[in-house]
């Protein structure tokens, strides 16, 4: 028996960017289906590190992350719970001259963006964090940066968007998603949708969907590996990274230390992922180099999902290349998280007004077919 | 000082000397840790997220209920751990009840 | 590996299954390793005393000493048959390998063909006061004396819903401890239900009428059909209350309780593994599932023992076995008939005692209907039932590993084992939908904690 559905935008994805764009579109008036293969925030936006972090993004990022750093200040407010933000402050440690030196190269570029970075020599950070590990040279501090509860944030904006008005089915992945008239259909196994708009957000799935547009992405899973310790005494006050992104690590106010680093294992198709004991082992190596009070402590939990990844590690927002009203908004690269608010305002942004307030212009999805102009590398020292 | 645990067999077996919260005890060689804690205290260890203390619960290494703190830093599960002459056990100053 | 190299079997667990299966390739040839956490074997049924505490009295086991004596003989005399690595926890399988936690530190091993023996546990439901220092489990307090010669107190009463209640009522009376109330949370009624099914294995039944009659001749009555209870006290046990089988309120000053309801199955590695599960009614839990000879849904894999479904000692013995045989069948070796008919006719006639057993003992659900907000039921963490009813009824949790995800029920070191079944049942009332549906926590590496450093290469 299906269902029929006919709906202003259907949104393909249940996770942070989608929900919050199923919110906003709701406040615009639209009306709105979102479905969802599992159950919501339960893909790459429950499973990631939670770090809410402006420092070390790619330039092109940084005007998205900027505009969302104050929706961070007020989303306890807007979803009417506690998601567990806290602007501890993000620190990206230098363990070489040379990673000072790229560090401070950043701290130029990303005060050109508005985003304030305060360089740290190692006796300033030592007196601070006198528990930092040797071969700790310096870092780079931005106080505004935090961490928040990633299990807590994608289901609350579901419920939001609920509460707004949004028709959201979970336990519902998409079968077949095409263009129909001037719409588009979109069907589950239950249902078929009719909408005006069609929003991708399906993220490690979202390459199926742009490719039954006629857009192929070089989009790949990204397995995050994530390693949780029990409770401890709580000393870790800012969230830890590292220049290159290879380890990194917060504690919450409970106790626990989470860290992560590497790559797990993972299969988009069946959906499956699992931590590898290597990376593991070497992201914890990594962690006790920087943090070796952590030495007594055990290990309590492993956990891993599914992201996905691009190329040149940004992600896709915008417009299809090939489709009207087809809005593509995926492949955040493992840094989804911070993002997530402001995309699903950009979302709405493009379908009710056909532009956003944001730069987009680094982000279309046909930087991947424009032979005569190629993607560009990832940026030099870019990562957590 | 009388803990939870009494002994009900008489075993031979040499004397464990150890200490809680710097107080010196005596266990028995073949006693695990959480015997040698609870044969003097009433609980091993303080709850982390709420008032009170945990005094251990499957004896099985099942309940992780029974980590104790020790002096040279060390974090040990008390049922699976035999008990060894100087162990300097920190509950926090927990007495008998 | 050479195509005529021997096939590595791997079996985790030394207990009655593990052993038996271990006793049953050696016998064909083989040199199965033996991963077991504890130092010594026997598992937790047939649990030793520390090697440190010496020569203890084979009494500590009663009627089964002699299957205890066996069991460990098979281990301790057979070191050159059998690769026997105690101190050894497996905590994480993947595809065809197994993370170890050894003595030595890290260590990997591959396998062609694992059986997972790896027991079960006590089944904890929450009741107020259940985390204050002297509430054990009823296990626990077995452990206590058997491998320790130690009582949980001077006091001491015992709340249970299985066989386990009246044995270790029994032995703790039998070594001079004061009992001061033995507590069954099924009725009695449930168990003359059962009486002909019982009969299916009239040793243990006998032995079960046995311990009943002892105790009632030292004026301890196990006390059937306890609706509720209660353990009260300043920072320690000092009684404990209960309703019982006609409502009225009773207590009993004490300064220990063993209470535990049951046992579940400890089956992380099977989920790890790739195990299809399904839900048992009749045990009210989920298990993994299982052949009658012993194979699990995933080709190499095999199960046996209280880790697969409760059955008790003589069934995983029964059932190591089988198991083993399976495990030869499937390596293309012969195996003896007459031997896999004989375990099946001895397994059969188990099951319907094991069958008449689990009805004689159900679950008793109607301990959590009463359950305040208040009350914790994740014991690690703290959080409370009231906690994980907001989450169903504020924000849409159905399922549990969603309610894990909300309110952090299960993300403590036990990793749900105490907590993962009451948070089903809960979380099943709440949105009065009915147990399977709201499912079971899924399980994730390491199966126990393990220390940080001893993790790092």
């Amino acid at each position: 028996m299906t269902e029929r559905l006919s709906v202003d935008v259907t949104i393909v994805g249940g996770g942070i960017a989608g929900c919050a764009a199923a919110a906003a579109l709701r406040s615009a008036g639209m009306s709105v289906a979102l479905l969802e293969k599992n159950l919501c925030g339960a893909g790459a936006s429950g499973v990631n590190f939670g770090g809410v972090r402006q420092q070390g993004r790619h330039l092109a990022e940084l005007p998205l992350a900027r505009r969302a750093r104050p929706l961070w200040d007020e989303l306890n407010e807007r979803l009417g719970e506690d998601v567990e933000f806290q602007a501890t402050g993000h620190l990206k440690l230098a363990r070489s001259d040379a990673e000072m030196a790229e560090l401070e190269r950043y701290a130029n570029v990303a005060a050109e963006h508005g985003l304030r970075l305060q360089l740290l020599g190692s006796s300033a950070l030592r007196s601070e964090l006198p528990w930092l590990g040797a071969g700790v040279v310096g870092a780079s501090l931005c106080a505004e940066d935090g961490q928040a509860n990633p299990r807590l944030v994608g289901p609350a904006y579901a419920r939001l968007a609920r509460r707004l008005g949004a028709d959201i089915r979970e336990h519902a992945p998409v079968t077949a998603a095409t263009r129909s008239g001037d719409g588009f259909e979109t069907r589950t196994d239950r249902l078929e949708v009719k909408s005006r708009f069609l929003v991708n957000c399906a993220g490690v799935a979202a390459g199926f969907i742009a490719a039954g547009f006629g857009e192929d992405v070089p989009l790949r899973p990204l397995v995050p590996n994530m390693i949780v310790t029990e409770p401890l005494p709580f000393f870790v006050s800012r969230s830890i990274g590292v220049c290159g992104g290879g380890v990194y690590l917060r504690q919450i106010a409970r106790g626990n230390a989470i860290l992560g680093g590497g790559d797990g294992w993972g299969d988009a198709e069946s959906n499956r992922s699992r931590p590898l004991t290597g990376v593991s082992l070497a992201a914890i190596a990594s962690a006790l180099a920087i943090v070796p009070a952590l030495a007594g402590c055990h290990v309590i939990r492993t956990w891993s999902g599914l992201d996905g990844e691009m190329p040149d590690v940004i992600p896709v927002i915008g417009f299809s290349a090939t489709t009207p009203n087809l809005v593509h908004a995926f492949g955040f690269s493992g840094h989804g998280f911070q993002l997530g608010p402001i995309v699903g305002e950009i979302i709405a942004e493009l379908v009710t007004e056909g532009r956003s307030a944001s730069p987009l212009e680094p982000f279309a999805i046909d930087r991947f077919a424009r032979p005569a102009q190629a993607a560009q590398p990832p940026q030099a020292g870019v990562g957590q | 000082m009388a803990g939870l645990f009494q002994r009900t067999i008489d075993r031979a077996g040499a004397e464990v000397p150890l200490t809680i919260d710097g107080e010196p005890v005596r266990a028995q060689m073949g006693d695990l840790l959480i015997t040698a804690i609870l044969l003097h205290r009433a609980a091993l260890r303080r709850f982390e997220f709420g008032a009170g203390f945990r005094a251990g619960f499957c004896l099985m290494a099942a309940c992780q209920d029974c980590w104790v703190r020790l002096a040279d830093g060390r974090r040990v599960r008390a049922c699976s751990t035999p008990v060894e002459p100087g162990m300097a056990v920190l509950i926090e100053g927990v007495g008998p009840g | 590996m050479s195509a005529l190299a021997e096939p590595i079997v791997a079996i985790v667990g030394a207990g009655p299954a593990g052993v038996r299966a271990a006793d049953a390739l050696a016998r064909a040839g083989l040199r199965p390793i033996v991963f077991d956490e504890a130092e010594r074997p026997g598992g937790q049924i047939y649990r030793q005393p520390p090697a440190a505490a010496g020569r203890v009295s084979s009494g500590i086991y009663g009627f089964e000493a002699k299957k205890a004596q066996a069991i460990h003989g098979v281990l301790r005399d057979g070191q050159d048959r059998i690769d026997y690595r105690p101190r050894t926890l497996v905590w994480n399988v993947f595809g065809r390998r197994l993370d170890l936690l050894t003595p030595d530190g890290y260590r990997e091993q591959r396998f062609d063909h694992l059986i997972l023996a790896t027991g079960a546990m006590d089944r904890v439901l929450p009741f107020p006061g259940w985390t204050l220092p002297g509430v054990f489990s009823l296990g626990g307090a077995q452990i206590a004396l058997k491998a320790q010669g130690v009582s949980i107190g001077r006091r001491v009463a015992f709340v249970g819903a299985g066989p386990l209640l009246p044995l270790v009522a029994h032995q703790y009376a039998k070594a001079g401890v004061n009992v001061v109330a033995a507590l069954d949370a099924t009725t009695f009624g449930a168990k003359l239900a059962q009486v002909s099914g019982l009969f299916a294995s009239a040793d243990t039944f006998a032995k079960g009428l046995w311990y009943t009659a002892r105790n009632r001749l030292r004026g301890l009555d196990v006390r059937y059909g306890v609706r509720s209870l209660r353990v009260e006290g300043n920072g320690r046990v000092e009684a404990l209350v209960w309703r019982d089988s006609s409502g009225l309120a009773q207590r009993v000053a004490c300064d220990a309780v063993g209470a535990s309801f049951g046992l579940r199955v400890e089956a992380q590695l099977a989920d790890l593994a790739g195990c299809r599960f399904v839900f048992a009614p009749e045990l009210r839990q989920w298990v993994p599932e299982r052949t009658a000879e012993g194979r699990s849904t995933v080709p190499g894999v095999y199960l046996a023992g209280d880790g697969a479904r409760i059955g008790g000692a003589d069934v995983a013995e029964l059932q190591g076995a089988r198991t083993a045989l399976a495990v030869l069948e499937d390596l293309g070796r012969n195996v003896d008939r007459r031997e896999v008919a004989r375990l099946d006719r001895v397994h059969a006639r188990q099951t319907r005692f094991r069958h008449a057993l689990d009805a004689a003992y159900p679950f008793p659900g109607h301990l959590l209907d009463a359950i305040g907000d208040e009350e914790i039921v994740c014991r690690c963490e703290g959080i409370t039932a009231g906690a994980l009813r907001q989450a169903a009824r504020d924000k849409g949790a159905r399922e549990v590993n969603r309610a894990k995800a909300l309110t952090r029920i299960g993300m403590g070191r036990c990793q749900g084992r105490l907590c993962g079944e009451t948070a089903a049942e809960l979380l099943a009332r709440a949105c009065a939908c009915d147990i399977e549906s709201v499912g079971r926590l899924r399980c994730q590496p390491p199966v126990k904690p393990i220390p940080i450093v001893a993790t790092a290469p």
